[in-house]
């Protein structure tokens, strides 16, 4: 269907709901490289004012890549809950976003809504919103998953230990995730990038990474981020696998250039769920997503490059995951260009997450080709303090010497905690206070008992 | 709160012997939850490197002067983004020549080339301002010595990887070698890339090319990056591929 809005003499055409989309998303690099964006600042108003007055049953009829085309769409019609939507069916976009600023929407409402609400849904009323609407609405979600410990309860805030080493030297790694223990880091998982995808040297970071869990006794799960494929390999072989990492996008075609589809997503959930190690939750997936990833393989559609992204959430909340992050500002800046895009696109794809009811955290970052720095970094880290999110990641320093890229530093979740008194997942925490690392209060103690070292020593000399 | 002591503020991380493990930066103290000014200063300076050296320009003047070495002539291209903001934004224009320039390079059409070396700012101008004659003067003369005839140098502004496929199509080329700079790490603003693509033309994608990466003092040195470059030529004349299905049986590259 084509819609059409007159502002003065100009009259403003948009073929179909993709193109309306697209027109009314806030500005980014990325959109203009697809040659998607609006072309003036009264185009993109012009469409954001038609986009409010579409009804969201629209959305129901409408599919933005075709049915036949593309199984992501047809994961999306097919395991639509009918029910759930009927609460907001009589909605149009523009009457969705007042309402989901009402004081009666609250964090029940919100969440029993959550499967009725497609992602081009969502992606459409965040394209309507200002960044304090997005954190304001995202705040009343409350997504909890859990494993060995507690994931997104109100009032906590958790860490991705992230110890990258460019070589995967155990003992740097190693040394690494003890700084970061020491920190404080380390609840939501202890997540390795490899830097290589061999089975066997995979096998050997999940060793590492699980002798130091069980001799620790520490309530947390660990992952290595390799290929899905190469995970349920390591499961056939009986490796300790906590969580399945993947990377996903919100096309079939995108998908395919991850080399994954949803067979294979079905056939690693099963794996990955049969071996049955969480101890107080069987959430077990830890996906990553990130606007542009669509555009980047060529495989887009011609869908803005952030309905895309929510797109890919409908993938997530298939396997009810215990972390989906967003990798916000890594992609570079033909997608996100400076520190403003960057923190709009995080605040909309934690907004969005949480809306369809996944547990969303943010890979807070930067490269340094992008306009951006350790003050927009504050800045969004902030935010997404504010907003609830979930997760961050935690990189001695800032600085990830193994992807090359500066993500959040341990000292960064301190101070968000601090700053708005969030804490720990209550499991790990409790940990924290054990080892003689945390206080009650939650503060760092000034000198952990050297004795703790010593024992982490032995994980290496052994 | 008593009268502060001299020395009295943070000194490094009491667990900073685990910093012998890595060069992550760790056990680096802290101030009440937030990273010691010393520290923090130090990843500033290697951002502000970072950054300058995405800022960079190409040095034109200085890099004709040093290629007369080799006798060659040396050409002065533009890709058809204008300017650096535009370059980073729109990787479509950087790995397109402008007009003008393939008007030019139409001029120097040759027969019977068989290499096209390319020096391109990338993300880094001044990695291949430091790095890239270094790395020619060993490598032409064993390019020479093998019997290849090389096309002009093309120098070329605001680059991508992929320009060196629409010069080495203008100019005829079996080959094309590009240099240019890589996106700087923090700890790494001068890492050079070099790219050797087989039958370059327009719309040729990663897979049909091969890449040696992090081509620099501090990394991989000049020699043994010559003699990778080297290798890969003449396998790739030899079996008239690059890409993928050269680099399956390059067995000098897992020699490192």
């Amino acid at each position: 269907m084509a819609y059409h809005h007159t502002i003065g003499k100009k009259t403003y055409q948009f073929s179909d709901l993709k193109t309306l989309l697209a027109k009314a998303s806030p500005h980014r690099s990325g959109d203009v490289l697809a040659g998607l964006s609006a072309e003036s600042y009264e185009e993109r108003v012009a469409a954001q004012i038609t986009l409010a007055d579409v009804p969201l049953t629209v959305f129901l009829n409408e599919a933005i890549i075709p049915y036949e085309n593309d199984e992501i769409t047809r994961l999306i019609i097919d395991n639509h809950d009918h029910a759930a939507f009927i609460l907001i069916s009589s909605l149009t976009v523009g009457e969705f976003r007042d309402w989901l600023l009402k004081d009666q929407t609250d964090t029940l409402v919100l969440k029993n809504l959550a499967p009725g609400i497609m992602p081009e849904m969502a992606a459409a009323v965040s394209k309507l919103m200002r960044n304090q609407d997005l954190i304001a609405v995202a705040k009343k979600c409350e997504v909890v998953s859990s494993f060995r410990n507690t994931i997104g309860l109100r009032g906590h805030f958790s860490t991705r230990l992230q110890p990258n080493h460019p070589t995967d030297d155990p003992k740097g790694i190693a040394a690494s995730m003890i700084d970061g223990l020491l920190y404080g880091s380390g609840d939501a998982v202890i997540g390795i990038n490899p830097a290589t995808d061999n089975p066997a040297q995979v096998s050997n970071l999940l060793l590492l990474t699980d002798t130091l869990r069980q001799q620790f006794d520490i309530p947390t799960q660990s992952c290595v981020l390799c290929h899905v494929t190469t995970t349920l390999e390591l499961i056939k072989q009986g490796a300790p696998v906590d969580l399945c990492f993947q990377s996903i996008g919100g096309t079939e075609q995108s998908n395919a250039s991850f080399g994954i589809n949803l067979a294979l997503l079905d056939e690693a959930y099963e794996a990955t769920l049969s071996l049955n190690r969480g101890t107080i939750g069987n959430n077990v997936m830890y996906f990553e997503t990130g606007q542009g990833s669509e555009l980047s393989a060529n495989a887009h559609h011609g869908v803005d490059q952030q309905t895309c992204e929510v797109r890919a959430y409908a993938v997530a909340r298939k396997y009810r995951p215990l972390l989906v992050n967003t990798v916000v500002g890594f992609i570079g800046p033909e997608y996100l260009y400076d520190g403003k895009q960057i923190i709009r696109a995080a605040l909309e794809d934690h907004f969005c997450g949480k809306l369809l009811g996944l547990p969303m955290g943010v890979d807070v970052c930067y490269t340094n080709h992008a306009e951006a720095d350790q003050d927009d970094m504050d800045n969004l880290l902030t935010l997404l303090g504010v907003a609830g999110c979930n997760f961050i990641m935690g990189v001695p320093g800032s600085d990830d010497i193994m992807l090359n890229y500066q993500s959040t530093s341990f000292h960064d979740a301190l101070y968000l905690r601090n700053v708005l008194g969030l804490k720990p997942a209550p499991e790990f925490e409790q940990w924290l206070i054990k080892q003689g690392i945390m206080n009650q209060g939650g503060m760092l103690v000034p000198q952990p008992d050297p004795r703790l070292l010593k024992q982490m020593k032995g994980l290496w000399t052994k | 709160m008593d009268k502060i002591e001299p020395g009295q503020l943070p000194k490094d991380d009491p667990f900073g012997l685990l910093k012998e493990f890595t060069a992550a930066r760790i056990g680096i103290g802290r101030t009440g939850t937030s990273i010691p000014l010393k520290q923090s200063l130090a990843f500033k300076l290697a951002h502000a490197h970072a950054r300058d050296a995405v800022y960079s320009e190409l040095d034109i003047d200085r890099l004709s002067v040093e290629l007369k070495q080799f006798d060659l002539p040396v050409l002065q291209l533009h890709s058809q983004a204008a300017y650096r903001e535009q370059y980073l934004q729109r990787p479509d224009l950087g790995r397109q020549l402008n007009d003008e320039c393939t008007a030019q390079l139409n001029d120097h059409i040759a027969s019977g080339v068989d290499i096209v070396m390319i020096i391109a700012d990338g993300l880094s101008a001044d990695a291949v301002n430091s790095n890239a004659v270094s790395l020619l003067k060993i490598l032409i003369p064993q390019l020479q010595s093998a019997g290849l005839k090389l096309a002009p140098v093309c120098l070329v502004k605001q680059g991508r990887v992929a320009i060196a496929d629409d010069v080495g199509m203008h100019l005829n080329a079996r080959l094309s070698l590009m240099l240019i700079g890589e996106r700087p790490g923090l700890s790494s603003a001068d890492s050079m890339g070099a790219y050797l693509t087989f039958n370059p033309r327009p719309g040729l994608t990663d897979e049909s090319r091969n890449c040696i990466s992090n081509i620099r003092p501090q990394g991989l040195l000049f020699k043994p990056a010559a003699k990778k470059i080297f290798y890969l030529v003449q396998e790739a004349f030899r079996r008239k591929l690059s890409g993928v299905g050269l680099k399956d049986n390059a067995g000098l590259l897992s020699e490192q």
